[in-house]
């Protein structure tokens, strides 16, 4: 665990001078093209600032008129059996479909638990290692009209139940 | 998709509130959250913004495509039954290099190209069964780029940093071992899959 916490700390200077000196090496103007690079950024950032309103209200309605603790407390009985805090299911599920409803839910948790509490580390490592599955498969095969899917959604739901299961045994060890 | 949840939060949350006399507090949580939004949206835009500006450096520098290169080893294990000169490589190789980057923006359209490669591919192996069925690779890909592939979780260190983590990046290390676990697991799947399926 000490060396995967280390990589935590060295992985970003090491990107980033490796990236910086590639770079250098290309003989790039790599101070235009980061300043151009930012710009887009920018404007990614403004414009997810609508839709991200949009969801932390949704979230905020669901949190304060309590249905989202009746929820949560409803599932408790059973995911306390599986070893999942309830908090952490609805997140789960909804990640399958919206990544960014599941970052609403994840920000409600991080405000009434803390980033570093135990939900909020969980929360924190379960959307960084799972993806968005029946979004995705649809985004693809419906670009190539592919409508028998075979073993695509077995394969992709046991791949982010294992993301899962390792994000919520890391989370405790950290 | 994203409608139909939406809209589900908005109006089961104000009846339940209704019905439990919590009307009020929905009011407070409206508005306190869309200023959150925003605050939220300043201190991502600054850690996107720097973020995004590295990686224009090594897109721009052809990083990207130096180390899609290198991926040959990797494709050869994971689509065994794909020519070695095929198109399909290639742009396979572009959307897990940008997936591993966390370049959104790059791995879409590389990933969409796969795609349709790997549909003329089929169509070529099997002229005769216009099924609309997926192919082994097609399934393959999928299913390793839904298992996640991103190294560095930019956004998640900046939702972090605004609600005031003590060590916002402390999730890297672990969140690249949880994604290693689900790729992992997605790559045994895949290799089984392809097995039997022969």
């Amino acid at each position: 665990m000490k060396v995967i916490l280390y990589l935590s700390d060295y992985i970003i200077p090491f990107v980033i001078f490796y990236i910086v000196a590639f770079g250098m090496l290309m003989r790039r103007p790599v101070y235009d093209d980061f300043a151009e690079g930012a710009k887009e950024g920018a404007k990614t950032v403004f414009g997810i600032l609508p839709t991200l309103i949009g969801l932390m209200t949704g979230v905020g309605v669901l949190r304060t008129s309590g249905l989202l603790d009746a929820v949560s407390g409803a599932l408790g009985r059973w995911t306390q059996a599986a070893g999942l805090a309830p908090q952490l299911l609805p997140v789960a599920i909804v990640k399958l479909f919206s990544s960014g409803a599941a970052t609403g839910l994840a920000l409600d948790i991080f405000k009434n638990y803390g980033p570093d509490s135990p939900l909020g580390l969980a929360v924190s490592l379960m959307l960084s290692s799972t993806e968005t599955v029946f979004y995705t498969m649809s985004i693809y095969y419906l670009s190539v009209n592919v409508k028998k899917t075979r073993y695509t959604l077995p394969g992709a739901l046991l791949a982010t139940a294992a993301g899962i299961a390792a994000s919520i045994f890391l989370a405790g060890r950290m | 998709m994203l409608n139909g949840i939406w809209a589900f939060m908005i109006l089961a949350g104000i009846v339940w509130a209704a019905l439990h006399g919590n009307i009020a507090a929905v009011t407070q949580g409206l508005l306190s959250s869309a200023a959150d939004a925003v605050s939220l949206c300043v201190t991502m835009l600054g850690v996107v913004s720097m973020w995004n500006g590295i990686l224009k450096i090594g897109e721009r520098s052809g990083l990207i495509d130096q180390l899609a290169g290198r991926m040959g080893p990797v494709l050869r294990f994971l689509f065994p039954r794909l020519p070695e000169d095929h198109p399909a490589r290639r742009s396979i190789a572009v959307n897990m290099i940008a997936n591993v980057l966390g370049l959104g923006w790059a791995a879409t359209p590389a990933g969409l190209q796969a795609m349709k490669e790997l549909a003329q591919l089929e169509e070529k192996r099997q002229p005769e069964i216009r099924s609309g069925a997926a192919s082994r690779e097609m399934c393959t890909f999928l299913i390793i780029n839904i298992s996640s592939l991103q190294l560095i979780p930019v956004n998640m260190i900046a939702y972090r940093s605004q609600y005031g983590s003590a060590a916002p990046t402390a999730i890297i290390g672990p969140a690249a071992a949880a994604t290693a676990v689900s790729t992992l697991t997605a790559v045994v799947f895949c290799r089984i899959m392809d097995r039997r399926s022969r």
